[in-house]
């Protein structure tokens, strides 16, 4: 096919902004030299047998399952959610769909601190509990509290790709369903939730990839030494310079991103091709 | 009081959406083994009617009988009842196979039982070796046919069509209506069928509930609601018809287009203002002195069978179906057979 000269804008775009920084990763990866140079490069694959280290591989496991509880969660509370808002009429729909994008207007990491306020040691949830004759609640800095921002920031990506597909089911298909005998149940079952799939697929890969390299949730709520591999590569170039070790986790990182795609993409092309989840 | 005969009966059925009326007391009984046709202009409450009887939805008023036993508030799952949609409503994410035995699989019946049903019932709607086609690779027509196909396997004591030919083109349509009516009859199921196509309902029905603005205007079979009308409403639906007013004299003479005609009908008050209604073919092309009526030719058209003519008479304009041709401009003679004027009391204009 003829490439229109319009795309040409578009493709310099992406060459500037995507290729060359990704092929620049790419090459710090695989090289070592001094601090931040492209000069004197020489090609090494150390920087990936460091990873291998158990103390890296650590932070690689609790950042995939950190973010797959935190995708688990989301789909739990987003898909009844979405079934819900999707039953609305369209009037109260649009309201409940615009109080859900809300918060999303403000900045992420605004929202972020301030569940700080709520959750510290002096915040609002403890100075109940101290009132009630109570001790402090430890709230911050563990595990739950990086959960709890990372599902309280992405549930609006869980809750509208599957909202959106919920929509657009044809109720003839329901009232089919429901004249062939089956019950509200077996309609969810074998109709509604299987039509629902692709926004699940497209819930979840956008719900996982953001939690898996998320560093300001785990800095803000985890606390200084909470590492997750976000902050891994966020503290290889900030604060320890070496751009070559930061680069070999990125390429990692996404690797696995890629490779979860795949699964999940594997998943919704079965479904097209008539088979069933069960 | 509960006839055997009777599948289903409606009584005093109404449906109110946000204070609007679309049903207003419907009575009807439908019989075992009819092919009964609810026929209407759209917006006349046929398809409500027939989703009231499906379970999808409720009436304001009124009970539906099933054999006996009220259901009225039985969820459309619980009733053996099956429809076939207007857009077939068949998964998309499941093949001809899956789409077939959803009703049998729901049933729990044994695997064996399912293949050996969805492969008769393919047999059936001339879909062999169909099994495992995906919905999206179907013509309208074999969509048609799964959607039948997936309704019937469960054999129910009725099965509701919701204008399933609307989507075809003619000839399809044709073959499908010959179809469906054989099926009907081979199977044995009590057919209730919705439909605008006032032919498609002559050519198919054993009864014919002609609807219009949420009352039943006549319930009949398909002769008699062709060669006798209620009131105009109908006679226009039903066919294409010549409507003028008329005044009764007495019985069996009344007074239209500026003359007096006998009739075969009686009991209307002396001097009662009436609708007249001759169907065009009835209208008989004759030498201009022999002629009843008598009027200008205005237009020819060829249909095909027999030419369309509009006949000028003073403020009368006659459509004339005949086979013999008069060019425009000629004053033709027209005479009608007493037994073909229909008089019917005059409907009050709202």
């Amino acid at each position: 096919m003829r490439m229109k000269w319009t795309s040409y804008p578009y493709i310099l775009w992406m060459i500037i902004f995507i290729v060359v920084p990704l092929a620049l990763i790419l090459l710090f990866s695989i090289t070592t030299g001094e601090e931040g140079g492209i000069k004197n490069l020489q090609f090494t694959l150390d920087n990936f047998k460091r990873f291998l280290d158990p103390k890296y591989l650590d932070v690689l496991w609790i950042s995939i399952s950190l973010a797959l509880k935190s995708t688990a969660i989301t789909l739990l509370l987003g898909y009844p959610m979405a079934m819900i808002i999707a039953r609305e009429k369209p009037k109260r729909r649009n309201i409940m769909i615009l109080l859900f994008v809300i918060p999303m207007w403000m900045n992420f990491l605004l929202r972020t601190y301030a569940w700080l306020t709520l959750l510290g040691k002096n915040g609002l949830i403890n100075y109940i509990v101290i009132k009630l004759g109570f001790k402090p609640l430890n709230l911050i800095y563990n595990d739950l509290a990086v959960l709890l921002g990372m599902v309280y920031n992405f549930l609006p990506f869980m809750v509208l790709p599957i909202y959106s597909v919920l929509i657009k089911i044809d109720k003839s298909l329901i009232e089919a369903a429901e004249d062939l005998g089956a019950n509200k149940i077996k309609v969810f079952s074998r109709v509604t939730f299987p039509l629902s799939i692709p926004g699940i697929i497209t819930g979840i890969t956008m719900v996982f990839m953001p939690a898996v390299s998320t560093f300001v949730i785990s800095r803000l709520l985890g606390g200084g030494q909470y590492m997750l591999i976000g902050n891994l590569v966020e503290q290889q170039f900030l604060w320890v310079g070496d751009w070559h070790f930061g680069s070999a986790i990125s390429i990692i990182m996404m690797a696995f991103i890629l490779l979860t795609m795949a699964i999940t993409a594997k998943f919704d092309s079965q479904k097209g091709e008539g088979g069933r989840l069960w | 009081m509960m006839d055997k005969t009777h599948t289903i009966d409606l009584r005093n059925i109404s449906k109110e959406y946000d204070g609007i009326k679309v049903l207003d007391n419907i009575n009807l009984y439908i019989r075992k083994n009819e092919f009964l046709t609810l026929l209407g202009p759209s917006g006349c409450g046929k398809t409500t009617t027939l989703r009231i009887i499906g379970g999808f939805e409720q009436p304001t008023e009124g009970k539906v009988i099933f054999e006996g036993k009220d259901i009225t508030t039985l969820p459309p799952y619980e009733r053996q009842i099956n429809t076939v949609f207007q857009k077939y409503a068949l998964f998309p994410h499941m093949n001809v196979f899956d789409n077939i035995a959803f009703g049998l699989k729901i049933k729990k019946m044994a695997k064996d039982d399912i293949k050996a049903r969805v492969k008769e019932m393919l047999r059936l709607v001339n879909l062999k070796g169909f099994e495992n086609r995906s919905i999206d690779s179907l013509s309208g027509g074999q969509q048609q046919r799964v959607a039948i196909a997936r309704a019937l396997v469960n054999e129910p004591k009725v099965l509701l069509l919701d204008e399933p030919l609307g989507a075809l083109d003619l000839k399809l349509r044709k073959e499908m209506q010959t179809e469906l009516k054989n099926m009907q009859k081979r199977v044995g199921i009590t057919f209730i069928y919705v439909t605008h196509d006032q032919e498609e309902a002559l050519t198919m029905s054993d009864t014919i509930v002609v609807m219009d603005k949420g009352i039943i205007q006549q319930i009949g079979t398909p002769v008699d609601i062709y060669n006798e009308p209620k009131n105009a409403f109908v006679a226009k639906f039903i066919g294409e018809s010549n409507i003028v007013d008329g005044i009764m004299i007495e019985d069996y003479i009344v007074e239209f287009a500026g003359r007096t005609f006998k009739c075969v009908d009686k009991g209307f008050n002396q001097k009662e203002e009436v609708d007249v209604v001759i169907r065009p073919e009835d209208l008989e092309i004759v030498p201009l002195e022999e002629g009843l009526l008598k009027g200008i030719v205005m237009s020819v058209t060829f249909k095909g069978v027999h030419y369309e003519m509009m006949v000028k008479d003073g403020s009368i304009d006659w459509m004339v179906h005949s086979t013999i041709m008069k060019p425009v401009g000629t004053e033709i003679g027209m005479n009608v057979l007493p037994e073909n004027i229909h008089i019917m009391e005059k409907v009050i204009k709202e």
